[in-house]
């Protein structure tokens, strides 16, 4: 099991359990757990509705491409902890991760 | 005053195609988009994105399937009011609808059809103290008619494409342009990120890098606007309008005050012809909610198809409808 934790717009934490080897994308990992993020685009990090604050774990990720980065570069409210969660592969590199949802 | 049989309310591919289906049984279309081009996401998101589950089209680029609906549609004399959001929606005596939109454009229509995708698309703002209280007395968030900044101090904020075209667009303009900017680089197109730094070598425009907005000043009409850099220094910049360019985003907007059924962002609507709760309201493509509801743009044709046919009995109460083939009839145009 792979385990991050998810802190939604309330300030609520809850703690996210994936299975290993599954073939998806942070940002429908909290559409399947219902957490209210509209990810309008469906994936291709050009709406920037799934944007999340990585606040522990962003060392382990992956750096954002290029498509990415050209988006969280046009947000008002990025932060050098932004990231687009469609972005973000599920894998063990997420786990202790801690992840907010940014604000609507 | 427009007078129409169906006011469809998005103009993006669902929308589009509705006006064909309308056609065919002989109603009139006008359409309202709050975007200022049609096509909805498919153009102001990923124009030339190729979609892959267009029936017919193995692969098609998202602004040609635009283009394609739009001659598709044209022999049916559609109407448009572009850049415009719906804003009220009220009874008229004779069973229909008159919607007023932002721009105070009255429609009257005897069905209303509301494909507007996953809602208005608006301008993502920034978060600052009393930016409400400025917004349209010095905070734009859309460049509308360039000539209104004739000779004004402008500042524009934003990293993106938008961001660097206005600003050197307006240079030509406005008496001062003071660019914004969180990075300390451009990710927009080199030529464009070119000419800006150029600009601001030649003194022509007020570039400040690793910046952020910090506050607004003015007594009722924007006078300054405080710029914190990375340091934590503060620069008082004189303003009398100031443009936040961070691209748009999508929000239901004011469909939700209309009495209609909603369930997490979508309206509900019965499978048999996707009307609303409202008689002689329709909801079609990603706006609506179903069991099994699939945000498809093939769905969404689909779900155009048979709400025309019950549209049908609200613009012509007194007729039969007889179901013809195009093979058979052809496309009648208006």
């Amino acid at each position: 099991m792979i385990i991050f934790d998810v802190v939604d717009r309330a300030g609520n934490l809850q703690k996210v359990e994936v299975p290993e080897e599954i073939n998806l994308n942070l940002m429908e990992v909290l559409k399947a757990s219902e957490y209210p993020i509209l990810a309008t685009c469906g994936g291709m990090a050009l709406c920037a509705t799934c944007q999340v604050e990585v606040a522990q774990g962003l060392e382990n990720l992956p750096s954002p491409t290029d498509v990415e980065l050209d988006m969280l570069d046009q947000l008002p409210k990025a932060t050098p902890q932004s990231r687009l969660a469609c972005q973000i592969k599920i894998n063990e590199n997420l786990n202790g991760a801690v992840f907010h949802l940014a604000a609507e | 005053m427009i007078t129409t049989d169906i006011c469809i309310i998005g103009a993006g591919p669902v929308g589009l195609f509705s006006v064909f289906e309308a056609g065919l049984l002989k109603m009139r279309c006008h359409l309202v988009d709050v975007l200022p081009q049609i096509g909805g996401q498919l153009s102001e998101i990923y124009p030339k994105k190729p979609i892959y589950d267009i029936p017919g089209f193995p692969e098609i680029k998202a602004e040609e399937l635009i283009e394609n609906l739009y001659q598709q549609i044209l022999p049916f004399k559609p109407t448009f009011s572009l850049g415009e959001r719906v804003d009220k929606l009220s009874r008229t005596e004779d069973g229909g609808f008159l919607l007023t939109t932002s721009d105070q454009t009255e429609i009257k229509a005897k069905v209303i059809v509301i494909a507007g995708g996953l809602g208005c698309f608006e301008p993502r703002k920034p978060e600052l103290q009393r930016l409400e209280h400025f917004e349209g007395k010095g905070v734009v968030y859309m460049v509308k008619d360039p000539e209104k900044f004739r000779g004004k101090k402008l500042i524009i904020a934003g990293g993106g494409d938008s961001a660097l075209d206005w600003s050197i667009y307006l240079t030509e303009i406005a008496e001062q342009v003071t660019l914004v900017h969180r990075n300390e680089s451009f990710r927009g197109a080199p030529d464009s990120t070119e000419k800006v730094f150029d600009l601001a070598k030649a003194g022509r425009l007020n570039l400040l890098l690793n910046s952020n907005l910090h506050a607004l000043n003015g007594n009722g009409v924007l006078k300054s606007v405080d710029i914190m850099n990375k340091q934590g220094e503060l620069k008082k910049v004189e303003a009398d309008y100031m443009i936040p360019l961070f691209g748009l985003s999508p929000k239901l907007g004011p469909i939700s005050e209309w009495g209609l059924n909603i369930d997490k962002n979508a309206i509900e609507v019965n499978t048999f012809d996707y009307s609303t709760n409202v008689p002689g309201i329709f909801a079609i493509g990603d706006i609506n909610t179903y069991p099994g509801k699939l945000k498809l743009i093939l769905c969404g044709f689909h779900e155009a198809a048979l709400m025309a046919q019950s549209a049908f009995k609200f613009v012509y109460p007194n007729q039969k409808l007889s179901f013809k083939y195009t093979t058979v009839n052809g496309v009648n145009a208006f």
